[in-house]
């Protein structure tokens, strides 16, 4: 029966999830194919690999600088099987995320044992050293990379020119790995990992094997991590070392920092950001006096994003989704004319926030 | 990881006598080449050294993973450049400046961004890493994209006679060890005979106490802030002489000292020389004492150092835990 009310706080609550629903859903035939394919697919498949980092941290309390390694792993794998062992596209794929997966669960097990910043360390080393062996290795990629000249027909054969298909097959499959990891969240498995990421030793004690635990959990991070490689080669129809670079490796921490470390939603938020500005930051600085142009022009992209990051970091550490939380929180408590409580499941449970911890820590 | 600590001793004992035995097979006929490639590693050790010392100095005292440490090397490297280009002040007054100016640099950022949220490890960690993101960006922008090197003062150019084999070896890299040597013995002096290194010492251990006994913490950090960045300046004044200065460099040595200071373990001086030795030796010993078919894979081997130094010992060779 509550449900069913349809007081003034829940209409305000609902109208934006509806509106915004509508909006993803129909983004096809609402905007420009351009914009379609330059900023909604790239935000949708580096959603994907900045959720895989949200989930180690905030269920796993594992900050992991290797998901570019992964999806590196999953793309080079792919695209070498296609390009240079003539296989077919789907067998290659498959391949490509089962030897992702793989390199994800050895990598875990050898950074379960650290924890916080030591694996943070670690994990960046991983993600260079991926780096620098595809450099290295002209026989999986060298320098210039790999080129494909098609993606499988079902996401559309040019998915620059025609982005529909993958925007939708990027859409499902980002509502797919959304869905998975609320529904791991909820598994023994998943609570379990709750439970080594606030009190590692306790768990310990109570017989559980902690370093093959994260090792697992690193693995299911990785799978998701690979999905988005895959993606990222459908979006290029290339992948090459400069795919996974320090630039790249900091990027996908950016975004999952700017869109909000501890809520799934802010992955996608902060891609969403990256985005906008990866397409408009050109045109927008070549408006700029001749004098900005050296430190903020056209082309200092990075610069950019790297401010945007650092205040975030400063002011907000729960990035554009803490930010939107305490709005949305105030908001109703202003609707509710401080009667309390009936602040609405509307506006709360779009942005359900899963990290017991509160939202100053980082 | 299912060994002890005993057994983990013995099977790292047993790998390196392998690769020692291994090289030694290798290099039976051809000791020129042995000397020469050694001389590589020690020299880019030396260099792997000076830098990592900066780092595990910032960390072990202040628990401050500074991801900005290879930018800091890298602009160091691009001013010493730039004044040899430009500026008619000798290579020698050219490194004085880019190693003080990014120590000033370093501890400027610790004043400004670090400061004032001390203890939360993880969050100074994003905020170096997007220093050194827009750093990076903004080096490329006023640098350019192209790979340099500098020259070294007259009397370092040209090559040392080594009187055997006829071999001779460049006077700069000979150099370069000496300087790592004498870092070394610096910071040695610096951390167990003066007082700053009493204090030093004492707040890596218990800072709270050490503030309640009146000293005041904040300059020990920003002094050691400096010192550490001014360290990661002098790796970069030096390298231009001997590797090439281009936008990428900065990871790379950022890599570099972490792997190091991964090995060696953090906060621990005599872990970074030894890491920093492994690390040099394994690069310049791959590429020439590989089986020929694996000589493309060589950056695997300082992966297998990592993940076998990690599997045995998880806080590095001397690292304690935080």
């Amino acid at each position: 029966m509550r449900q069913l009310e349809l007081s003034p706080q829940r209409v305000v609550g609902l109208v934006p999830a509806v509106g915004l629903l509508a909006v993803v859903a129909l983004a096809p035939l609402i905007f420009s194919r351009f914009f379609l394919g330059s900023v909604l697919v790239l935000t949708l498949w580096l959603g994907i690999a900045a959720v895989s980092l949200i989930f180690l941290a905030g269920l796993g309390g594992m900050i992991s600088l290797a998901q570019t390694a992964v999806y590196g792993v999953a793309g080079f794998t792919y695209g070498d099987l296609v390009v240079k062992s003539g296989w077919g596209q789907w067998p290659a794929i498959a391949v490509g995320i089962l030897v992702a997966v793989g390199t994800s669960f050895v990598m875990g097990l050898i950074a379960a044992r650290s924890e916080g910043i030591y694996f943070l360390m670690i994990t960046l080393a991983f993600a260079v050293l991926a780096f620098y062996f595809y450099l290295q290795v002209p026989q999986l990629s060298g320098q210039q990379g790999v080129h494909l000249s098609h993606a499988p027909a079902l996401v559309g054969l040019d998915p620059l020119s025609h982005p529909t298909r993958v925007y939708y097959a990027a859409l499902i499959v980002s509502i797919a790995a959304y869905a998975f990891i609320r529904y791991i969240q909820r598994t023994p498995f998943g609570i379990a990992l709750q439970g080594i990421r606030d009190e590692p030793v306790r768990m310990r004690s109570l017989g559980y094997n902690v370093p093959l635990h994260r090792a697992l959990a690193f693995t299911v991070g990785g799978l998701i991590a690979s999905l988005a490689g895959i993606f990222s080669v459908f979006y290029n129809l290339q992948i090459s070392p400069g795919s996974i670079n320090i630039n790249q490796i900091i990027n996908v921490l950016a975004v999952a920092v700017v869109g909000g470390m501890y809520r799934l939603e802010g992955a996608w938020v902060g891609a969403f950001v990256f985005s906008i500005l990866n397409t408009y930051v050109f045109t927008w600085a070549g408006h700029f006096p001749s004098w900005l142009q050296k430190p903020l022009g056209s082309e200092r992209f990075p610069t950019w994003i790297g401010i945007v990051f650092l205040v975030v970091v400063l002011v907000s550490p729960g990035g554009l989704m803490g930010i939107w939380e305490k709005v949305s929180k105030a908001l109703a408590a202003a609707l509710s004319g401080g009667r309390g409580g009936d602040g609405g499941w509307g506006l709360r449970s779009i942005t359900h926030r899963w990290a017991p911890s509160s939202d100053d820590t980082t | 990881m299912w060994v002890s600590r005993r057994g983990g001793t013995a099977i790292g004992l047993a790998g390196l006598a392998f690769v020692l035995a291994w090289v030694g097979y290798k290099a039976y006929g051809d000791p020129p080449t042995w000397i020469v490639v050694t001389l590589a590693g020690l020299t880019l050790g030396s260099l792997y050294f000076i830098i990592a010392s900066g780092f595990t100095l910032i960390f072990g005292l202040m628990r401050v993973v500074n991801m900005a440490h290879g930018s800091f090397y890298l602009l160091a490297a691009y001013i010493t450049y730039e004044l040899q280009l430009h500026g008619t002040i000798s290579w020698g007054w050219s490194v004085v400046v880019a190693v003080l100016g990014v120590g000033l640099g370093g501890l400027v950022m610790q004043q400004l961004l670090l400061r004032w949220n001390y203890g939360q490890d993880l969050r100074q960690a994003l905020i170096t890493i997007a220093v050194s993101y827009i750093m990076a960006d903004q080096m490329l922008s006023y640098f350019g994209g192209v790979a340099e090197d500098v020259q070294p003062a007259v009397v370092f150019q040209g090559s040392a006679n080594l009187h055997v084999y006829g071999l001779a070896y460049s006077w700069f890299r000979l150099f370069v060890l000496l300087c790592a040597a004498a870092v070394g013995l610096g910071l040695l002096l610096l951390i167990k005979r003066t007082r700053f290194g009493m204090i030093v010492r004492a707040g890596v251990d218990d800072r709270a106490m050490v503030s309640a006994l009146g000293i005041n913490v904040q300059r020990v950090f920003a002094a050691a802030f400096f010192i550490g960045s001014a360290l990661a300046g002098l790796g970069g004044a030096l390298a231009g002489a001997m590797v090439s200065i281009a936008p990428g460099e900065d990871a790379n040595f950022l890599l570099k000292a972490l792997i190091v200071v991964i090995i060696g373990g953090m906060g621990s001086l005599g872990g970074a020389a030894i890491g920093a030795l492994a690390l040099g030796l394994v690069e310049q010993w791959s590429p020439i004492y590989l089986p020929a078919a694996w000589s493309n894979y060589s950056i695997l081997l300082t992966f297998l150092l990592l993940i076998v130094v990690l599997a045995l010992r998880p806080l590095g060779l001397f690292g304690r835990p935080a």
